[in-house]
C-alpha cells in the first residue's frame, strides 16, 4: 500500500498551525536576517562618513540625476512584480511571462547603471583600496547589486520553468516567495539611495 | 517491518535519488531530523574534546610559573581555537542535536519544515569545522582570539593564513547556523500538533525558538564583520587600517553586538533543558511557567542592548558605560525570575535525584555563580579592575560549562534512553556528575581568586613569587578531575548504547509528548497526529483529572493518505562539500572558490528540481497485517 508522491503533484497532507506556508516563513526569516546584514553595512559607511583622508569625496562624485532613473527604474519593477503577481493568480500566463519578463529586464538595466556607474568612479580614482568612502561605499552597494542579480536569476529560472512544465497551483506561492525577495531589495535600495546619495545634497 | 518503499524513479537532477535505509550511504544522505540530531552530537562532541584537549595543554602550560611545554606562538593558537572551538563547535552544535532530536517530537510533528535543509546545515556546519581545525596542519591556526580584535588580524601583524582560516570557517558556521535558524522558526511557527498554543508549547521549545531569533539577528553583524576582515585581508580595504581613517573599535563594536547575544545562544538552550528536567524530577509542573517563558524573551531581546559591556574599558565615555551598565544589570533581573522558578518548581515536590536531576541541580548553583560575578562585572569600575584578569576566565567557564555544558548533560542522561533505546546506568552516571562536578568547580574557583590579585588572562607563563603559583597548580589538578569525568563518561555511553537496560516508552514519568512514543521513536515519530489540550500534555493524559482533559484525547479521523515520509538528498552534502571548496578557495586561490562557487550553484538547482519526492507509510495498517 504505497503511493507515490509524484513530484510537484501530491502536497504532502501535513497538519500546520497558521495559514502562511513554510515557505513564505522561511523568507520572512531570511528578510529579518537581511535586514540586519544591510543595517551593518550601511552602519559601517554611516560611521566611516566624513573619515576618508585622502578624495574622491562622495559629493564630489555622487551623480544623482543618474541614479535617480536607475531607482526609478528599480521601483518600476517593483510595480511588474505585482502585475506578474496578479497575472499568474488570474491564470493569466502570457501575460504573468511579460511581466516577469519585465521584472528581470527592469532589474537588468539597474544592474546596468550600477556597472556604468562603477566604472566611471573608478576612471575618477575611487576605488576599494583608496579611501574609505570607496571600501564602504562600494561594499554596501555591491552587495545590494548581488542581491538584485540573484533575484533577476531567481526571477529568470521561474519564468523558463513556466515554459519547461505545466504552470500549478504552487507556482503561484514561488512567484509570491520570490517577489517579497525582490520588493525588499527594492526597499532596501531606496535607503541606501537616501543615505548615500540624497544625503550628500540636503 | 518493512515500512515502504521508496519512490523508485524520481525526476533527481544529475544524481539518482538516494535509497540506503541502513548503513554508511543512508548517514550520508539522511533528512530525518533524529538522525540529524545525532550527527551533530557526535560532531559536536568530538570538536568539544579537541577543545578540551587545548585547554589540557593550556592548563598543564600553566601550572607552574616559568614553564615552556608550549612556546608562546603556539600558546595563541591553542587559546584562540580553544575559545572558538568551544562556542562555535562545542556548544552550538550540541545544543543543535537538542534541537533537532526533540523539538518536532515534542510538537508533536513528523520532521522538521524543511529536512533537507536541516540536512544542508549539518554538513555546513562539519565543514566549518574541518576548515578550522585543518588550519593547524597548513601553517598555523588563528591566533588572535576568538573576538579577533583589529587590528592585530591585519596582514601586518598576523601575516600568515590563520586568520583567513578564522574567517572563512567562521563564515560557513554562520551559514550553518543561519539556515537551521530561518528552519527551526518555521517549524515552531506552523508545525505543532493540533491544540498546541503557543503557550503551551514546552519550555524547551520556547527557548528553542529565542535562540533563533537570536541567531537570525545577531549572526549578520559578525558575518558583515567578518567579510570586510576578509576584504582588508585580501583586497587591501580600509575598515580597519588605521593608517587610512579605519576604526579599530568598530570591529569591537560589530563583533560585540554578535558576541553579546552570542552567549544567550549558548545558555539558553540549557535553560530549556533545566526547566524541562525540574519539573519530571520533582513531579510538579514548572512554577510560573509564562513568567519563566516571559523572563526568555526578555532576556534575548535585551541582549542586543548591551554590547558594550565588553568595552567598558575601551574609553566610550562615562555616559555610555553607565548607560550599558544599567541595560546589563537589568538582565539580571529576568534571569534572577527564572532561577527563583525553578527553585519553587522543586519547593514541595517529590524529588528524584537522578543523574539528569543532579545536573540540573549543578546547574542553577554554578550558573548562580557566574551570573553574580557577571553583574560585578556590569560595573564599570569593577570591570576596569579585573577586565582580562583571570577573574572574567572564571565568570566564563562558570557560565558556560557550569551552566551551558551542565544543562547539556542533564539533557542528555535525561534524553538518552529516548534516543537508543537504553539506559544510562545510574551508579556511573552519578560517578561522572561528582567527577565533573567536582573537578569544574576545583579547576574553575581558584580562578577568581587569580584574577582578583592580577593575573592577566592569555599569558603564556609567569613569575613565581607573585602569589599565582598555587591557585595555578590546583586549577590543573581540577582538570584533570574533570577530564576523568567526561572520560567516565565516555566509557559509559559506549557501554550502555549496547548493555544498558532496555528503556520503555517513558521511563522517567515525563510530561511531555516525545515521551508518549517508543523509545528509540520510529522513523515517523507519531502513527497519529496527538492533540494537545494543556501544557504538559503527556502527564494529564497519564495522571489528569478527568474534567481537566484527561484520558487519552479523540483520535483525529483516519486518512488513508498515510504519513509522508520525504526522500534522502545527495544535495546537502554537496552543496555543503561545494562551500567547503569555496573556503578553502578564498584563502589560496580564487579559482578554486570560483570553481566552488559554480559547484554550489549547481546543486542549489538540482536541488530544486529534485523536489521533496518520497513516499507514504502507513504504520496502522502494517502493524494489522
Ligand atoms: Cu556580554
Amino acid at each position: 500500500m504505497n503511493h507515490t508522491a509524484a513530484h510537484g503533484v501530491a502536497e504532502p497532507l501535513e497538519h500546520r498551525s497558521t495559514n502562511i506556508p513554510d515557505r513564505k516563513i522561511l523568507m520572512w526569516a531570511f528578510l529579518g536576517s537581511d535586514v540586519m546584514f544591510f543595517g551593518a553595512l550601511i552602519a559601517s559607511y554611516v560611521v566611516y562618513k566624513g573619515r576618508s583622508l585622502t578624495g574622491p569625496y562622495p559629493a564630489e562624485i555622487l551623480d544623482i540625476p543618474l541614479t535617480t532613473i536607475s531607482t526609478f527604474v528599480l521601483l518600476m519593477s517593483s510595480f511588474l512584480m505585482v502585475l506578474a503577481l496578479h497575472a499568474l493568480r488570474e491564470n493569466d500566463i502570457p501575460r504573468f511571462r511579460l511581466w516577469t519578463f519585465g521584472v528581470c529586464l527592469f532589474g537588468a538595466i539597474f544592474l546596468g547603471f550600477q556597472v556604468y556607474e562603477f566604472r566611471a568612479f573608478f576612471q575618477e580614482g575611487l576605488s576599494l583600496q583608496g579611501n574609505l568612502f570607496g571600501s564602504t561605499f562600494f561594499l554596501l552597494t555591491g552587495t545590494h547589486g548581488v542581491h538584485v542579480s540573484i533575484g533577476v536569476l531567481w526571477l529568470m529560472s521561474l519564468l523558463i520553468g513556466s515554459y519547461l512544465r505545466p504552470i500549478i497551483r504552487k507556482d503561484a506561492l514561488n512567484l509570491e516567495i520570490a517577489g517579497l525577495y525582490w520588493h525588499f531589495v527594492d526597499i532596501v535600495w531606496i535607503v541606501i539611495f537616501t543615505v548615500v546619495y540624497l544625503v550628500e545634497f540636503v | 517491518m518493512a515500512l515502504g518503499k521508496q519512490a523508485a524513479e524520481q525526476p533527481g537532477g544529475l544524481l539518482t535519488r538516494p535509497t540506503a535505509a541502513r548503513g554508511i550511504w543512508s548517514w550520508l544522505t539522511t533528512v530525518d531530523h533524529k538522525r540529524i540530531g545525532i550527527l551533530y552530537f557526535v560532531a559536536g562532541f568530538f570538536f568539544f574534546l579537541i577543545g578540551g584537549l587545548e585547554a589540557l595543554v593550556i592548563r598543564l602550560q600553566l601550572a607552574r610559573p616559568n614553564q615552556a611545554l608550549v612556546d608562546p606562538d603556539f600558546y595563541n593558537q591553542l587559546f584562540t581555537m580553544h575559545g572558538t572551538t568551544m562556542v562555535f563547535l562545542g556548544i552550538m552544535p550540541l545544543s543543535a542535536a537538542f534541537f533537532n532530536f526533540l523539538v518536532p517530537l515534542m510538537i508533536g510533528a513528523r520532521d522538521v519544515a524543511f529536512p533537507r535543509l536541516n540536512a544542508f546545515s549539518f554538513w555546513t556546519f562539519l565543514a566549518g569545522g574541518i576548515i578550522l581545525n585543518s588550519s593547524f596542519f597548513l601553517g598555523g591556526a588563528p591566533d588572535a582570539g576568538w573576538f579577533g580584535y583589529a587590528p592585530m588580524t591585519n596582514t601586518q601583524f598576523s601575516p600568515g593564513t590563520g586568520i583567513d582560516f578564522w574567517i572563512v570557517g567562521l563564515q560557513i558556521l554562520g551559514v550553518a547556523s543561519l539556515m537551521a535558524a530561518f528552519n527551526f522558526i518555521a517549524t515552531i511557527i506552523n508545525m505543532r500538533a493540533p491544540g498546541m498554543t503557543l503557550m503551551r508549547m514546552p519550555l524547551f521549545v520556547w527557548m528553542t525558538l529565542v535562540v533563533q531569533f537570536l541567531v537570525m539577528l545577531a549572526f549578520p553583524a559578525i558575518t558583515i564583520a567578518l567579510i570586510e576582515l576578509l576584504f582588508d585581508r585580501q583586497v587591501g580595504t580600509n575598515f580597519f587600517n588605521v593608517v587610512n581613517g579605519g576604526l579599530p573599535i568598530m570591529w569591537q563594536h560589530l563583533f560585540w553586538i554578535f558576541g553579546h547575544p552570542e552567549v544567550y545562544i549558548l545558555i539558553l538552550p540549557a535553560m530549556g533543558i533545566v526547566s524541562e528536567v525540574l519539573p519530571t524530577f520533582s513531579r510538579k509542573p514548572l512554577f510560573g511557567y509564562p513568567v519563566v517563558v516571559f523572563s526568555g524573551v526578555f532576556i534575548g531581546f535585551m541582549g542586543f542592548a548591551v554590547w558594550s559591556h565588553h568595552m567598558f574599558t575601551t574609553g566610550l565615555g562615562p555616559v555610555a558605560n553607565a548607560a550599558f551598565a544599567l541595560t546589563t544589570m537589568t538582565i539580571a533581573i529576568p534571569t534572577g525570575v527564572k532561577i527563583f522558578n525553578w527553585l519553587a518548581t522543586l519547593w514541595g515536590g517529590q524529588i528524584r535525584f537522578s543523574t539528569p536531576m543532579l545536573f540540573s541541580l549543578a546547574f542553577i548553583a554554578m550558573f548562580t555563580i557566574g551570573g553574580i560575578s557577571g553583574v560585578m562585572l556590569a560595573v564599570p569600575p569593577v570591570d576596569a579592575q579585573v577586565q582580562d584578569s583571570y577573574f572574567v576566565v572564571a565568570h566564563i567557564h562558570y557560565v558556560l560549562i557550569g551552566g551551558s555544558l551542565f544543562g547539556l548533560f542533564s539533557g542528555f542522561y535525561y534524553w538518552f534512553p529516548k534516543v537508543t533505546g537504553h539506559m544510562l546506568d545510574e551508579r556511573t552516571g552519578k560517578w561522572v556528575f561528582w567527577l565533573m562536578f567536582a573537578g569544574a568547580n576545583i579547576t574553575f574557583f581558584p580562578q577568581h581568586f587569580l584574577g582578583l590579585i592580577g593575573m592577566p588572562r592569555r599569558i603564556q607563563t609567569y613569575a613565581t613569587g607573585l602569589g599565582f603559583d598555587l591557585w595555578n597548580l590546583i586549577s590543573t589538578l581540577g582538570v584533570f578531575v574533570l577530564s576523568a569525568g567526561i572520560l567516565l563518561f565516555i566509557y559509559q555511553v559506549l557501554r550502555d548504547i549496547r548493555l544498558g537496560e532496555r528503556a520503555a516508552a517513558d521511563p522517567w514519568d515525563g510530561r511531555t509528548l516525545e515521551w508518549s512514543i517508543p523509545s528509540p521513536p520510529p522513523v515517523y515519530n507519531f502513527a497519529e497526529l496527538p492533540e494537545v489540550r494543556d501544557r504538559d500534555q503527556l502527564w494529564y493524559q497519564k495522571h489528569g483529572p478527568k474534567h481537566h482533559g484527561g484520558g487519552l484525547p479523540e483520535k483525529p479521523a483516519e486518512t488513508d493518505q498515510g504519513i509522508h515520509m520525504p526522500g534522502q538528498s545527495w544535495y546537502p552534502l554537496m552543496t555543503a562539500l561545494g562551500l567547503l571548496i569555496f573556503a578553502y578557495g578564498l584563502v589560496y586561490n580564487l579559482l578554486l572558490a570560483g570553481l566552488g562557487l559554480v559547484a554550489v550553484i549547481i546543486c542549489i538547482y538540482s536541488w530544486a528540481f529534485e523536489g521533496v519526492g518520497g513516499y507514504h507509510i502507513h504504520p496502522k495498517t502494517e502493524e494489522q497485517s
